[in-house]
């Protein structure tokens, strides 16, 4: 058995409203612990109102080496962006 | 004695408190076994030292000299000290470090919500405030105790032999006198020998948890809080918190 925590990955939602996002990791034992570490390393400047924290291991991520044939293919196809609609100004950011 | 001497004496208790262990918590500030237990420990500190302001600050006030919380902390030596005698304890290792740190945040967690209550209302403004934190900081170190006290056989050695070493040091908390007779006759704190019970037994209910023996011997130092007698390790941390006051007058950054 490994005597390391094992790592965790850390989101803060800055503002209600917003989404989550990936501010960093840390290690710890649990995700208790986990919890406790990010709001002592990550939200000591006010940044935070929510926190998630989800161990490392447990994300899937895609290989850097595939990037070819996962985004590439989308470069062409420029009708896919929404950028054909005037946004009325009452709607504000989107 | 007067009402305001006894609170000018009972502000000087609270912040000398919160400055002692704040500054041994502090010691640990790049030298923690892990960056986040690091970063833990700072935080801790910094919220420490940021309670001692408030009370030191009203100590002053209530003295009236024209002195500021900083006079208070920087220009005084140990005889003029009031803190427990467990805060000035040296920090030994990580275990005791927490270990120290859990039987003073939950006292604080009794005590300061109490104090919230307060008719006083500076001495309610500044519990309200430090509650919020210190509510954190014992589930913090009620956590550590557990996992360390409940953990592999050396932590658990090591926890144990914290708690046997600071044991005879938590009795002084109820080591109470005149001052806290004349405060709580008049509203403004609880009297600390009716938050007893519950103060044991929220440790008694950690420690159980964390598979740790509570030491039987009833014997407890005394002579912080009165400021008849400190340790020896007192005076070794005024002279590394105090050196730069003490060679520079008035220096600022």
């Amino acid at each position: 058995m490994s005597k390391e925590w094992p790592l965790w990955e850390v989101f803060i939602r800055g503002q209600h409203g917003m989404s989550h996002r990936h501010v960093g990791s840390l290690h710890a034992a649990d995700a208790e612990m986990a919890l406790k570490n990010a709001r002592d390393v990550y939200t000591r400047r006010n940044e935070g109102v929510s926190m998630w924290v989800v161990e490392s291991s447990n994300i899937t991520a895609s290989a850097p080496s595939d990037k070819g044939p996962l985004y590439e293919p989308s470069n062409s196809k420029i009708y896919r962006h929404p950028t054909f609609f005037d946004i009325p100004d009452e709607v504000g950011a989107m | 004695m007067e009402v305001t001497d006894a609170l000018q004496q009972f502000a000087t208790r609270m912040g000398d408190n919160t400055l002692i262990l704040g500054h041994r918590v502090s010691e640990w500030c790049g030298h923690a076994p892990v960056l986040e237990e690091d970063i833990a420990l700072a935080n801790t500190a910094l919220d420490l030292i940021g309670q001692t302001q408030f009370w030191l600050g009203l100590a002053a006030e209530i003295q009236d000299e024209g002195k500021s919380a900083d006079d208070i902390a920087f220009l005084r030596d140990v005889w003029d000290f009031r803190n427990l005698l467990l805060l000035e304890l040296p920090n030994d290792d990580f275990g005791r470090t927490l270990m120290r740190q859990f039987l003073f945040d939950a006292w604080q967690s009794i005590h300061l919500p109490r104090l919230a209550l307060s008719s006083d209302p500076r001495v309610a403004a500044i519990a309200e405030k430090a509650s919020k934190e210190v509510a954190y900081h014992v589930e913090r170190s009620a956590d550590t105790v557990v996992g360390l006290g409940d953990g592999s056989a050396e932590s658990h050695k090591r926890m144990q032999a914290a708690l046997d070493y600071l044991w005879p040091y938590v009795g002084e908390i109820f080591d109470t006198d005149e001052v806290d007779d004349v405060l709580s006759e008049a509203g403004i704190v609880t009297h600390p020998s009716s938050l007893k019970g519950e103060y044991y037994a929220l440790i008694e209910r950690v420690l159980t948890k964390a598979t740790l023996s509570i030491p039987e011997d009833p014997f407890a130092h005394k002579g912080g809080r009165s400021g008849f007698r400190h340790t020896e390790h007192l005076g070794h941390i005024l002279v590394e918190m105090q050196w730069l006051q003490r060679a520079y007058p008035g220096s600022k950054w």
